[in-house]
C-alpha cells in the first residue's frame, strides 16, 4: 500500500497528455556552433533588425559568440554607436502599429515564447519561416501555414525563392531563390539557433555550473550521509 | 519564544566566553530557548522519509525571502512601457535574467522555489493525512498549517502577477473577475481589489506590497506559531502513539531522541537531496516543461490580446478544476460564485480535519481497509483534478473521454471524502495500537 501511494505520487501526471495537434519540423540544434550562431547573428541583423528589436540584449553580448568588439562594430552594429547599447531599432512601437497594423514584436525571448506541447520554440520558428507561400488575397502577397494570415511579409524571400500551395495544400517551390532548399534551410538554422541563444544568453554556462553544483553536492552527501549514521549508531 | 520548560540559567565557568553568555543568558532566554528546542526537545525516534518535509518546506522559505531580497533590488513593479514598448516591469525581470552578475541564478531559484515550496507543503500534508498528526492534541498545529497554506497561496498567486507576462496578466484577471460573481457587492469588491477597472499599474504595485512585506509577514508569524504549538504537545510519528506516556527516570520519553543533533544531522542529508533535485531543475530544466514558467510568460503583459487557453500554474490546479466543476447557477447566482465557493471551501475544509477523523487510531499502519483504499482515491483523484485544471475545460482523454465530467465526479468525491469522513472511519476495521514505536 505504501509502496502503491509512493508510486502514484510520484508519476508524472504528463504522462496522460495528449498528443500533438500541430505538426512542427524539429530545428537541428547548432548551440555551442559558434560559426553557425554567428551566420545566424548575420541572417538577423540584415533581415529582422530592421522592423523588430531585440531589446533586451547588448551588442558586446554578442562577443560570447566568439567576435571582438571591433568586429561586432564593423559588421553588425549599422546604427548604434556604443557596443554596450541594446539591440534596438529606429522606429518606435507606436509608429510601427500606425504603419503596419501591429507592431512587429520584441524577439528576444521569442525562442521561449514559442514553445509549446507541439514543441521547441525553435522548432516552431524554424517551421514557421519555411512556411510561407504567395498568396495574392493578402496585403503582403504572402501567406504561411503555420500562421494563417500572418502580418509579416516573407522577408527572406530572396533566399527561398517563392513557395506555392498545390492542390493537395502543400508547399512547393515555384520559382528558386538564390538559395538551394538545403541551403536554404541550414541559413534559417543558424537564424534560430541564434534566437534560441539570445533568448537565454547564459544558458550554456547554466548548465556548465550545474554539473559542478551537482559534484559539489554529491561531496556533500558523501560527508553529510556518513554523519548521520555516526550520530545514529546507537539509536534503537 | 520562551519554550515551555524552565531550564537553569547558564552559569560561567569564568572564562571570558562563559562570562559573556552568563550576562547574555540573565537577560535573554538563550539557554532555555536552545535547549527547549533543539538540545532537550525529544522527537520520536521512528520518523521515517515523510518527515524530511516540515524542515524543507523551512528551508525553501528561507531559500525565498534570501532571493526575493535581491529580486527586489532590481526589479520595478511598473506596467508603464519602456522606449521599445514593453513594460517596464517584464523589463526589469528580463534585466536581472541578462545583466545582473548570477541574477538568472536568483531569478530562478526563486521561480523553481514557488513550486519547490508546493511540492514540500503537499507532501508535508499529506504526511498529515497518513499519520493522523493533525489528531488531539494537534489540532491547532493543523490549523495553522491550513492558514500557512492558505497564505502561501496568496504569496504564490501575487507573485506570479509580477513577472508581468501574459499569463501573469491574465491569470489575475481572471482571479480577481471571480469576486466579482458575488451578489451585490461583487462588483464594487472586485474593482476595490484591482484598484482599478482592470488589472494594471495599481494592481501590480500592491500586489507587489502584498507579496514583499504583507504576506511574508503573516507567512513568518504563522510559522512561528505553527513551530510553537508543535514543540508545546510534542511530534507525533509513523506509528501515531505517544511517546510521552513513557517515560525513563528523568522524566524524558523513553522513544524520544534530542531534536539537536539526531534530527539536524538527519535532516542535513535530507537538504542535500533536495537541493540535488532542486539544482537539476535550476540548471537544467527551469522551465520545467511549461509546467514551472509558463511559455505565455515570455511575452510582455498585452491587455488587448487575450491568450486561447489560461491556465494557472500547476500547484493551483486541483483547486482550479475545483471551481471550474461548479457550472450550475444556483439559486439564482452566477455559477461563477459557486466556484469561488467551492475552490474556497476545498482549502478551509481541510482545516476541519481534526474534527471529522472519528477512527480510534491515528496512524495508517493501523487503519482499515476503507481509509487506505479511500485515501489512495484522494491521492489520485487529487493528481487527475490537478492535471485537467491545466487542459482547457474541452480536454477529453485519449481524444475520447470529456475532462469535465470527470473533473465535476472528482470535485464532488473530494469533498465528500471529508463530509463522509465522521462516518467510515468511525465503522473502519482497525488494529490496536503498540506501547511503544516500532522503527
Amino acid at each position: 500500500m505504501k509502496k502503491l501511494l509512493m508510486a502514484l505520487l510520484f508519476t508524472p501526471i504528463i504522462a496522460l497528455a495528449s498528443g500533438a495537434s500541430v505538426h512542427l519540423d524539429k530545428a537541428p540544434d547548432v548551440q555551442g556552433d559558434k560559426a553557425a550562431l554567428q551566420s545566424g547573428a548575420r541572417t538577423f541583423v540584415n533581415y529582422c533588425l530592421n522592423c523588430h528589436g531585440t531589446s533586451f540584449v547588448r551588442y558586446n553580448r554578442l562577443t560570447d559568440l566568439g567576435l571582438t568588439e571591433q568586429q561586432v562594430k564593423e559588421n553588425l552594429m549599422f546604427t548604434a554607436v556604443k557596443t554596450g547599447e541594446t539591440m534596438r531599432i529606429a522606429a518606435r512601437p507606436d509608429e510601427q502599429k500606425v504603419w503596419f497594423g501591429a507592431a512587429p514584436p520584441d524577439l528576444s525571448l521569442v525562442a521561449r515564447a514559442r514553445a509549446s506541447e507541439d514543441g521547441s520554440g525553435a522548432d516552431w520558428l524554424y517551421t514557421y519561416l519555411r512556411s510561407f507561400y504567395v498568396d495574392e488575397a493578402r496585403p503582403t502577397g504572402w501567406n504561411n501555414t503555420l500562421f494563417a494570415n500572418v502580418g509579416m511579409p516573407h522577408v527572406l524571400w530572396q533566399l527561398q525563392g517563392q513557395q506555392v500551395l498545390n492542390k493537395e495544400h502543400h508547399l512547393e517551390l515555384a520559382v528558386p531563390g538564390t538559395l538551394t532548399p538545403a541551403e536554404y534551410d541550414k541559413q534559417v538554422a543558424d537564424l534560430v539557433g541564434f534566437l534560441v541563444w539570445i533568448a537565454e544568453p547564459d544558458a550554456g554556462f547554466r548548465r556548465k555550473i550545474g554539473f559542478g553544483v551537482l559534484a559539489f553536492l554529491v561531496v556533500l552527501f558523501a560527508f553529510a550521509y556518513p554523519l548521520k549514521k555516526a550520530y545514529w549508531k546507537d539509536v534503537k | 519564544m520562551a519554550s515551555n520548560t524552565n531550564f537553569e540559567k547558564y552559569k560561567s565557568d569564568g572564562s571570558l566566553q562563559g562570562n559573556l553568555l552568563e550576562w547574555f543568558d540573565a537577560r535573554f532566554p538563550a539557554t532555555s530557548m536552545w535547549r527547549g528546542h533543539l538540545s532537550e526537545y525529544y522527537a520520536p525516534k521512528n520518523f521515517n522519509f515523510w518527515y524530511f518535509f516540515g524542515s524543507l518546506a523551512m528551508m525553501v522559505l528561507v531559500i525565498q525571502i534570501l532571493t526575493g531580497i535581491f529580486l527586489v533590488m532590481h526589479y520595478k513593479p511598473d506596467a508603464s512601457l519602456n522606449a521599445n514598448g514593453i513594460p517596464v516591469a517584464f523589463a526589469s525581470v528580463e534585466y536581472i535574467m541578462r545583466d545582473v552578475p548570477w541574477g538568472w541564478l536568483i531569478r530562478y531559484m526563486h521561480s523553481t522555489g514557488a513550486s519547490a515550496f508546493f511540492i514540500v507543503v503537499y507532501l508535508h500534508m499529506f504526511r498529515g493525512m497518513l499519520y493522523g498528526s493533525y489528531r488531539q492534541p494537534r489540532e491547532l498545529i493543523w490549523v495553522f498549517g491550513t492558514l500557512l497554506f492558505l497564505c502561501l497561496m496568496a504569496e504564490a498567486f501575487m507573485g506570479y502577477l509580477l513577472p508581468w507576462g501574459q499569463m501573469s496578466f491574465w491569470g489575475a484577471q481572471v482571479i480577481v473577475n471571480l469576486f466579482s460573481a458575488i451578489p451585490l457587492i461583487g462588483e464594487p469588491l472586485s474593482i476595490w481589489i484591482r484598484g482599478d477597472f482592470v488589472v494594471g499599474d495599481a494592481t501590480l504595485n500592491r500586489f507587489f506590497s502584498f507579496h514583499v512585506i504583507a504576506v511574508p509577514l503573516v507567512l513568518l508569524g504563522l510559522v512561528a506559531a505553527h513551530i510553537l504549538a508543535l514543540h508545546e504537545v510534542g511530534s507525533n510519528n509513523p506509528d501515531g502513539v505517544e511517546i510521552k506516556k513513557r517515560k525513563d527516570v528523568h522524566g524524558n520519553p523513553l522513544d524520544g531522541i534530542p531534536f539537536h543533533p539526531y534530527y539536524t544531522v538527519k535532516d542535513i542529508v535530507g537538504v542535500v537531496v533536495f537541493l540535488m533535485v532542486f539544482s537539476i531543475i535550476v540548471f537544467f530544466a527551469p522551465e520545467g516543461g511549461g509546467y514551472l514558467l509558463e511559455y505565455n510568460n515570455f511575452l510582455p503583459a498585452d491587455p488587448l490580446k487575450t491568450p486561447p487557453h489560461i491556465a494557472p500554474v500547476w500547484y493551483f490546479t486541483p483547486y482550479y478544476s475545483l471551481l471550474r466543476a461548479m457550472v450550475w447557477p444556483l439559486f439564482g447566482i452566477d455559477a461563477k460564485f459557486w466556484g469561488v465557493v467551492a475552490m474556497g471551501a476545498g482549502v478551509v475544509i481541510l482545516a476541519f480535519l481534526p474534527w471529522l477523523d472519528r477512527s480510534p487510531v491515528k496512524s495508517i499502519r493501523y487503519r482499515g481497509p476503507i481509509f487506505k483504499t479511500l485515501l489512495t482515491l484522494f491521492v489520485i483523484s487529487f493528481a487527475i483534478l490537478g492535471f485537467l485544471g491545466t487542459k482547457p475545460p474541452s480536454y477529453a482523454f485519449f481524444g475520447v473521454i470529456p475532462g469535465a465530467p470527470v473533473a465535476q465526479v472528482l470535485s464532488a468525491f473530494y469533498f465528500l471524502y471529508f463530509l463522509t469522513m465522521p462516518w467510515w472511519s468511525r465503522i473502519d476495521k482497525y488494529k490496536p495500537e503498540p506501547d511503544r514505536v516500532t522503527m
